[in-house]
């Protein structure tokens, strides 16, 4: 295929994948990974390497306005990135000596993962009980609410930091943001109001993709003829659906549709790692 | 040190961050984009294809020969450049985290931002190495 040809597919095909990952929450690089591989026949090196690009600017992109609106946990985040940013060294340096099919199946996993994730309904939770630690690293804070600004507390502070160091070992190894994971840790395990979680968990993705992309960088993973067509459709298909989201407010059956597209590429990922063909 | 008083301060600082990232994001993906029209204008003919995994073209692997790429004007090069600046931003970003900290006299997260900034250097030796 010619530059010009390859790079305008991609570009579409990131686009899609972007605005696939902004509706569903389950960010680009989810989509993008399986895409490059199965329909173009990309190294899953190569493929890693794009993706974890593309998701430091889309993280970095809406943190920007997030960060605005004071919702997000600064403290919180920074604390735990010290967990994100060493499991996503680790997490780089796995993947240098990993077999790419062993790499297919742990992504083909996690996807499912994600997308049932994606499926679950959120209620909002307030944990008004005193803990040690977290007074101690002062991360109970407030968000402002359309009923006034609610405090909350924040629980478990040794299990959500060890539930981050593998969200970042998975960001790492996978090139994506992991933000299924780090929405467990701070809603399941942590029991941070659902707003500050993902708020939270976006802002700290583009410091942990960058602890990786700097590995990745160095070992020729992130190739500038296929990192540009991806960065910039995930980028624009990104904030495409960001404008989307905000107009459609209950899209159920969206999230469904989607979950099923997401849960069918991560079978043919499975599929191919396991017999070989990635 | 009380848990309520530094909130104003906060608010100035995640504006700074917010402006810090917004402006990284627009800034590499113009210099990514000026790349990827020259790539294409000098190159978009010839075949391509990503199979094999073989690294990157030996000009756009080091920092001297990024530098040198954009000089001579290779597209791949100027995309590498714009693809750094954009990897630099989330870590300018804790710089400055770090910095707001140590203005509100908050140690204790001067520290773990630092910290935070030693593990991504630390990342970035061990690509080095071996």
């Amino acid at each position: 295929m010619t530059v010009t040809a390859i790079t305008l597919i991609i570009l579409a095909g990131a686009y899609l994948a972007g605005l696939l990952g902004s509706l569903t929450g389950l960010g680009g690089g989810v989509v993008i990974i399986p895409l490059l591989t199965l329909l173009l026949n990309v190294n899953i090196h190569y493929a890693i390497g794009a993706s974890l690009v593309s998701v430091i600017a889309t993280s970095s992109g809406s943190a920007a306005a997030y960060v605005k609106e004071g919702i997000t946990n600064v403290r919180l985040g920074m604390f735990l990135e010290i967990a994100t940013t060493i499991g996503a060294m680790i997490g780089a340096v796995l993947a240098l000596y990993m077999q790419t099919n062993v790499i297919a199946v742990i992504f083909g996993l996690i996807l499912i993962f994600s997308a049932l994730m994606s499926l679950k309904n959120k209620k909002e939770q307030i944990e008004t009980k005193p803990n040690l630690w977290s007074e101690k690293l002062n991360l109970n804070s407030s968000f402002p609410s359309a009923n006034g600004v609610v405090s909350y507390n924040v629980k478990n502070v040794g299990g959500g930091f060890f539930m981050m160091l593998f969200a970042g070992v998975i960001s790492g190894l996978l090139g994506i943001g992991s933000g299924a994971l780090k929405v467990v840790a701070m809603d399941g395990v942590m029991r941070i109001p659902f707003k500050v979680s993902t708020t939270t968990s976006n802002f700290m993705i583009g410091v942990t993709a960058a602890a990786s992309a700097v590995v990745y960088l160095q070992r020729g993973y992130i190739d500038p003829g296929l990192s540009m067509p991806v960065v910039i459709g995930v980028l624009l298909g990104a904030l495409t659906g960001s404008k989307i989201l905000v107009h459609t407010s209950s899209a159920g059956w969206l999230r469904w549709v989607f979950a099923v597209i997401v849960t069918f590429l991560a079978v043919q990922m499975i599929y191919n790692g396991l017999n070989h063909k990635i | 040190m009380s848990l309520t008083q530094p909130k104003l301060h906060d608010t100035d600082i995640q504006r700074i961050i917010g402006w810090i990232l917004r402006v990284g994001v627009i800034l590499s993906m113009l210099v990514v984009f000026i790349g990827g029209c020259v790539y294409l204008y000098r190159h978009g003919a010839e075949t391509v294809h990503y199979k094999e995994f073989i690294g990157v073209p030996g000009f756009v692997h080091s920092a001297s020969g990024i530098w040198h790429g954009i000089l001579t004007f290779r597209g791949r090069a100027i995309i590498q450049a714009g693809i750094v600046l954009l990897i630099a931003t989330p870590v300018v970003r804790v710089i400055f985290s770090a910095i707001g900290f140590a203005l509100e006299r908050d140690w204790l997260y001067t520290v773990i931002t630092l910290v935070v900034l030693v593990i991504i250097a630390a990342s970035a030796l061990t690509g080095h190495a071996g």
